[in-house]
C-alpha cells in the first residue's frame, strides 16, 4: 500500500500538468486493492472535494491580503506591511484577533438563523466550484446542468444574507436584508439572460461543453459575447455587494446592513464568505467568457489549472479596481439601471444570439467564416448600445450647470418677504 | 394595492460611521423615505464658554482650537480678532499677512477633508477621503513646521502670532501651492467632479432655498450654494483680506453637489490669496507684546471672520478682569445644521447621510 503510493508519487510527481493523474492513480489503486465500486467514486469525490475546499480556504487567506494591498496602492498608501515579509502574515493576525473576540448574539435574535446564516453564506460560493472545470479533464461534478446549477447557488447566498439580517433584529441589518432581496429579485434576471447567449452559441449547459467550445473554435467567449460581460460583470457585483453596488452593506449609510450585529468568527465567516463569493463569480467568469483552462497554445506549456487560476485573479482584480474607485448607487438607482439598461440590452444580446444561432444551423456555413463575422457584428452592437446609453439615455444635468458662478464682490438678491415657519414644520 | 409600511425610528448615531463625531439622528423612516428628523446634539459638549470665564484671555485660546479641529487656526484668529478688538490692539503687518496665509492654509486642509468625507459619505469606499488627506497632510506638515502642532495649532495670539515662520517655510509653501496642490486640485476635479454616480447621488439632494438660507441664518458654502455671493472676507475684511484679489464661487441650486464643488473652487481661490500673501509678505515683528493677564477695558466686542465652516463670529464682553465675563461662539456648524430636517425629510436614508455629509459639520464646533 505504502509502495503503490510512493510510486504514485515519485513517478507522477514532475506531471502537475493534469492533477487528475494523481487522483486517477488513486482510484486505480483503490480499485486494484479490491474495493468495491462505489468506493472508487466515494474517493474520488473526496479527493476532488478536499482539493476544492483547500483551495478555497488558501484564496480566502491570500484575498484578504491581495486585496488590502491592492486597494491600498489605488488609494496611495501602503496597505498591511507590517506582520511578515510585505505584510503577508496580516490575514493569519486578522484570523486570530476574530477568534479571540467574543462572539456577540442579541437576545432577541432568533438564534438558529443567526447562527446559520454565515454558514449558509459560505456554503454555495463553494458548491459552485465543483463545477468549473479546473484543467482538461479536471471537473468535480461534471454537471450537464451547469449553468442552471451556477444560477440556483448564487442565489442561494443572497437568501443566506436576508435571514441573517432579519435574524439579528436590528433595523439597520433589516434595512440591508431588504435591500438585499430587492437586488435578488431585480439582478437575478440579467444574470439569466446575459448568460443564455452563451450557452445558445455552445449548444450546451455543460461547463466542460462550453470551454470545448472556446477551445474548438479558437476564440474567447468574451469577443462574441461582449455585452454579456459586461451585464454579467455589474450584475454579479452587484449580487457580490461589492461598491458601487455594495447596499446591503453600506458601512456609510446602515453601518454593516446585514452583519451588524455579527462579531467574531461568526463575523469572520461572512467576511471570508464574500471573498470566496467573490473569486467564485471570477471563476465563472473565466470559465464562460475568457475560456477557463484552456488559453491557445500556452495550455500545452503551462498547466491548465494554473491559467484558470491566473484568469480568475485577473477577474479578481477587477472587482478589486471597481471597489477601490466607485462610489455606490443609492438603491432605486440602482434597480432602475437594472430594469431600464441590463434587462433590455440583455434581451436585445439574447435576440442577436438567437438570430445568428439560427443562421449558423441554417445555412451550415463553416463557423470559420460565421464566427470572425459575429465578433465583429457583437462587438460593433455592444460598443453602440453603450455609446447610445451613455449619450442618448443617462441622466443628464443641463438644467444644471456644473460650474459655479464667480463673484468679486458681495452680491446678495433681494427675496421676497420670507414667510414665518410654521409650528410643527420645524421639528424640535 | 398600495403596500403597507410601518414606519420605524431608526438612530442615526452617536455611534454612526458617518455622523462626522457623536451627532445623532433620530429619523423616522418609512420603507427608505425618511418621514422625520430629529437632531439630538450635546455629547460633545464639554462647557467651554462657561470655563472660559474662569480663565485669561490668552488661556482661552487653546479652547478655540478643540472647538473647529478641523479649522483651528481660523478658530484662533476669531477669537484672537475679538479680544484685541476689545482692548484696541493694532497687530503688525507682518503679523496681519501670517494669520491671512494661515487661515487658508486652514481651509484648505479642512476643505480636503469636507469633500473626501463628503464622497466616502457618497459610498466611494474611502478612496477619495485617501487622496485628500494626503493633501491635508501637506498642510499640516507646514503647520508643524511653524508651530510644532499639527491640529491643535493655539498659533495665534492677542497681538500677532506665537512664532514667526522659519526659513525653510516659504521654499516649502512655494512648492506646494505652485506645484502640488493645484495639479492635485486638478486630479480631483477629474476624478469626481464629472463622475456619474457622484451626479447622482448628489444633484438635487439636501437643497437649500435662498429663502431658507437666509432665514436659518446660514452661511458658508451651505449659504453660497444656494446662489447667495456673501463672503465675511468681502463683506467684512479683517486682517489683509480688502488687499487680496480673490472671488467667490458660487452655486446655482443649492445642493450637496454644488457644496462639493464650491469647496473644491474654494480651495483654489485660496492659494491665490496664499500666493499673493507670499509675494506681499513684509519683514518686521511678528507681534506685539500683550501683558499674560491682559486687562481689557470694560465694554463688549463681537468680530467674525470666515471659517471653512461659515460665520463663525466671538463675543466677548470684559468687565474689566483678567477673564472675560461672557464668552460666546456664533458656531456656524450648529446653525447650518439647523435645516437639516428641512433637507432632509421626504428623502431617501441613503440621501439624508449625503445631506448631512454636505453640510460638513464639525460636533467639536456644534456642541462645544
Amino acid at each position: 500500500m505504502t509502495g503503490a503510493l510512493l510510486t504514485i508519487i515519485t513517478d507522477n510527481w514532475w506531471d502537475i500538468r493534469d492533477l487528475s493523474n494523481l487522483s486517477g492513480a488513486i482510484r486505480d489503486l483503490v480499485s486494484d486493492a479490491g474495493g468495491p465500486g462505489w468506493l472508487v467514486y466515494v474517493v474520488a469525490g473526496l479527493l476532488g472535494a478536499a482539493g476544492i475546499v483547500t483551495f478555497v480556504g488558501v484564496t480566502a487567506i491570500i484575498n484578504i491580503w491581495i486585496e488590502r494591498r491592492v486597494v491600498g496602492r489605488m488609494q496611495s498608501r501602503l496597505g498591511p506591511n507590517r506582520p511578515g515579509p510585505v505584510g503577508l502574515l496580516q490575514p493569519l493576525a486578522d484570523a486570530i484577533k476574530l477568534m479571540q473576540k467574543e462572539v456577540l448574539q442579541p437576545k432577541l435574535a432568533d438564534a438558529l438563523v443567526f447562527t446559520a446564516a454565515p454558514i449558509a453564506f459560505t456554503v454555495p460560493g463553494i458548491a459552485v466550484l465543483a463545477v468549473v472545470p479546473w484543467g482538461r479533464n479536471m471537473t468535480l461534478a461534471s454537471l450537464d446542468a451547469g449553468i442552471v446549477f451556477i444560477f440556483a447557488m448564487s442565489s442561494l447566498a443572497a437568501l443566506a444574507v436576508f435571514i441573517g439580517g432579519y435574524g439579528s433584529n436590528n433595523k439597520y441589518a433589516l434595512f440591508g436584508s431588504m435591500r438585499v432581496i430587492a437586488m435578488l429579485v431585480t439582478y437575478e434576471i440579467p444574470i439569466v439572460m446575459s448568460l443564455l447567449g452563451i450557452a445558445m452559441f455552445a449548444g450546451t449547459m455543460n461547463l466542460d461543453g462550453i470551454v470545448r467550445f472556446q477551445e474548438d473554435h479558437w476564440l474567447f467567449l468574451i469577443m462574441l459575447q461582449p455585452l454579456a460581460f459586461v451585464i454579467y460583470f455589474m450584475s454579479s457585483s452587484a449580487e457580490l455587494n461589492r461598491t458601487p453596488a455594495d447596499l446591503a452593506e453600506a458601512e456609510s449609510e446602515i453601518a454593516g446592513g446585514y452583519h451588524v450585529e455579527y462579531s467574531g468568527m461568526k463575523f469572520g465567516l461572512y467576511y471570508a464568505a464574500e471573498l470566496i463569493n467573490c473569486v467564485t463569480v471570477s471563476a465563472i467568469i473565466a470559465t464562460l467568457f475568457l475560456g477557463g483552462w484552456w488559453a491557445y497554445k500556452l495550455d500545452e506549456i503551462v498547466p491548465g489549472w494554473m491559467i484558470y487560476i491566473g484568469k480568475v485573479y485577473a477577474v479578481y482584480f477587477l472587482f478589486i479596481w471597481t471597489r477601490g474607485t466607485l462610489p455606490r448607487f443609492r438603491i432605486d438607482q440602482l434597480l432602475a439601471f437594472a430594469w431600464k439598461w441590463m434587462t433590455p440590452m440583455a434581451l436585445v444580446n439574447v435576440l442577436m444570439v438567437a438570430a445568428e444561432v439560427l443562421i449558423w444551423e441554417e445555412t451550415g456555413w463553416s463557423a470559420g467564416v460565421l464566427l470572425p463575422i459575429y465578433v465583429v457584428l457583437n462587438n460593433a452592437l455592444a460598443l453602440a448600445l453603450i455609446v447610445a446609453w451613455v449619450r442618448v439615455f443617462a441622466p443628464r444635468f443641463e438644467r444644471f450647470p456644473d460650474r459655479p458662478r464667480f463673484y468679486s464682490t458681495i452680491d446678495v438678491p433681494s427675496l421676497p418677504a420670507v414667510a414665518p415657519v410654521q409650528p410643527g414644520t420645524q421639528s424640535q | 394595492m398600495p403596500i403597507k409600511s410601518e414606519p420605524v425610528e431608526v438612530n442615526i448615531g452617536p455611534q454612526h460611521p458617518s455622523t462626522h463625531g457623536v451627532f445623532r439622528m433620530v429619523a423616522r423612516i418609512d420603507g427608505e423615505r425618511v418621514t422625520d428628523v430629529k437632531m439630538v446634539v450635546g455629547y460633545l459638549h464639554r462647557s467651554m464658554e462657561k470655563l472660559a470665564e474662569e480663565r485669561t484671555y490668552t488661556q482661552n485660546i487653546p479652547f478655540t482650537d478643540r472647538m473647529d479641529y478641523l479649522a483651528a487656526m481660523t478658530g484662533n484668529l476669531g477669537y484672537c480678532l475679538s479680544v484685541e478688538k476689545l482692548a484696541g490692539i493694532d497687530v503688525p503687518e507682518r503679523a496681519q499677512y501670517l494669520r491671512t496665509m494661515f487661515s487658508e492654509l486652514q481651509r484648505v486642509a479642512s476643505h480636503c477633508m469636507a469633500t473626501g468625507a463628503f464622497i466616502n459619505d457618497c459610498g466611494a469606499w474611502q478612496t477619495p477621503v485617501m487622496y485628500t488627506f494626503r493633501d491635508r497632510e501637506k498642510v499640516l506638515d507646514l503647520f508643524e513646521m511653524t508651530c510644532g502642532a499639527r491640529i491643535t495649532t493655539n498659533y495665534m495670539r492677542i497681538g500677532g502670532v506665537a512664532f514667526d515662520i522659519p526659513d525653510e517655510f516659504l521654499p516649502a509653501l512655494d512648492w506646494l501651492v505652485n506645484d502640488d496642490l493645484p495639479a492635485r486640485f486638478e486630479e480631483l476635479e477629474n476624478l469626481i467632479v464629472g463622475n456619474e454616480i457622484i451626479l447622482m447621488r448628489s444633484r438635487d439632494v439636501g437643497v437649500v432655498t435662498p429663502e431658507m438660507a437666509i432665514n436659518a441664518s446660514l452661511s458658508g458654502p451651505m449659504l453660497r450654494s444656494a446662489g447667495i455671493a456673501w463672503d465675511i472676507r468681502k463683506a467684512d475684511p479683517y486682517c489683509v483680506y480688502d488687499r487680496m484679489n480673490f472671488e467667490i464661487p458660487v452655486g446655482y441650486n443649492g445642493d450637496s453637489y454644488d457644496r462639493m464643488v464650491i469647496r473644491i473652487e474654494e480651495m483654489k481661490q485660496s492659494l491665490r490669496i496664499i500666493r499673493q500673501c507670499m509675494a506681499e509678505l513684509p519683514d518686521g515683528p511678528h507681534k506685539v507684546d500683550v501683558p499674560l493677564a491682559l486687562r481689557p477695558p470694560a465694554g463688549e466686542a463681537y468680530s467674525r471672520v470666515e471659517s471653512p465652516k461659515g460665520e463663525l463670529g466671538f463675543y466677548v464682553v470684559s468687565d474689566g478682569g483678567p477673564a472675560p465675563y461672557r464668552w460666546h461662539v456664533r458656531a456656524p456648524s450648529l446653525i447650518n445644521l439647523s435645516v437639516l430636517p428641512q433637507m432632509t425629510i421626504g428623502q431617501s436614508i441613503a440621501d439624508a447621510i449625503v445631506t448631512l455629509g454636505s453640510i460638513d459639520i464639525n460636533v467639536g464646533e456644534v456642541d462645544r
